[in-house]
């Protein structure tokens, strides 16, 4: 059996809520400060955070473009996974961690970047949800799928689904 | 006590800044040069050598004056 590298990781960002981009991101930039290899594969609705800021609406036909208004692309979009409240549970949130010093996940997720931490899009939920490379933010990794996620987690000694 | 080739200033930052700001200036010291990290942010007292342990940077001295935490590295 093949031995797992104890210095390699890999995340699957499955959801897109704020709450859990802040774990997502501090791990992964944190691994890559303890020069770790560090792969983050954005999936479902993992994959709309890393749409950039200012494009309002993605889709390539009536249902993902409604989807994208349900769920308005962006990391500075994202909404908590509870406490919602017609995004006052985000903004609220926004607020105490700011008053904390807690980094925001999209300033993290740069730090990240900048540490090496290899950002991938799931391709599959680029041809689902109708997701534009030219609609996401800069720096990624090339589109991949789940047979190149899974080869790599059989090869990390810690492996996360956030 | 050798000379601080370098001091990161991490106070007032929260977790993970501290240990992302260390790993970011250990990158432009050469090695054995020394690097002194300070912070408020109480997880820093574990996780500044946890860090150092798992990058094999030697933590040389750990320090705290009136709430803040000073470490001071050798860069491997």
């Amino acid at each position: 059996m093949q031995e797992k590298d104890p210095e390699m990781m890999t995340i699957i960002a499955f959801s897109g809520d704020l709450d859990k981009l802040w774990p997502t991101m501090i791990l992964s930039s944190t691994a890559a400060a303890n020069g770790m290899d560090v792969a983050v594969f954005y999936t479902f609705w993992g994959l709309f955070p890393l749409v950039r800021d200012d494009v309002r609406f993605t889709g390539n036909d009536a249902m993902t473009k409604m989807l994208a208004g349900m769920n308005a692309p962006g990391m500075k979009k994202a909404h908590l996974s509870k406490l919602k409240m017609a995004g006052m549970g985000r903004w609220m949130m926004r607020k105490v961690a700011k008053k904390n010093n807690l980094m925001a996940p999209e300033d993290l997720f740069a730090m990240g970047q900048e540490m090496g931490v290899q950002m991938w899009p799931c391709q599959m939920t680029m041809d689902l949800l109708g997701i534009e490379a030219d609609q996401m933010v800069d720096g990624l990794g090339p589109p991949i799928g789940a047979a190149t996620a899974l080869a790599r987690m059989s090869k990390s000694s810690i492996s996360l689904f956030i | 006590m050798d000379t601080i080739d370098k001091v990161v200033d991490a106070r007032g930052q929260n977790c993970p800044m501290p240990v992302l700001m260390a790993a970011k200036a250990a990158k432009e010291l050469t090695s054995g040069q020394l690097m002194r990290i300070d912070a408020t942010d109480n997880g820093a007292r574990s996780d500044i050598p946890a860090w150092a342990s798992q990058t094999g940077n030697e933590l040389v001295e750990s320090s705290e004056d009136q709430g803040v935490l000073s470490f001071v590295i050798r860069k491997k």
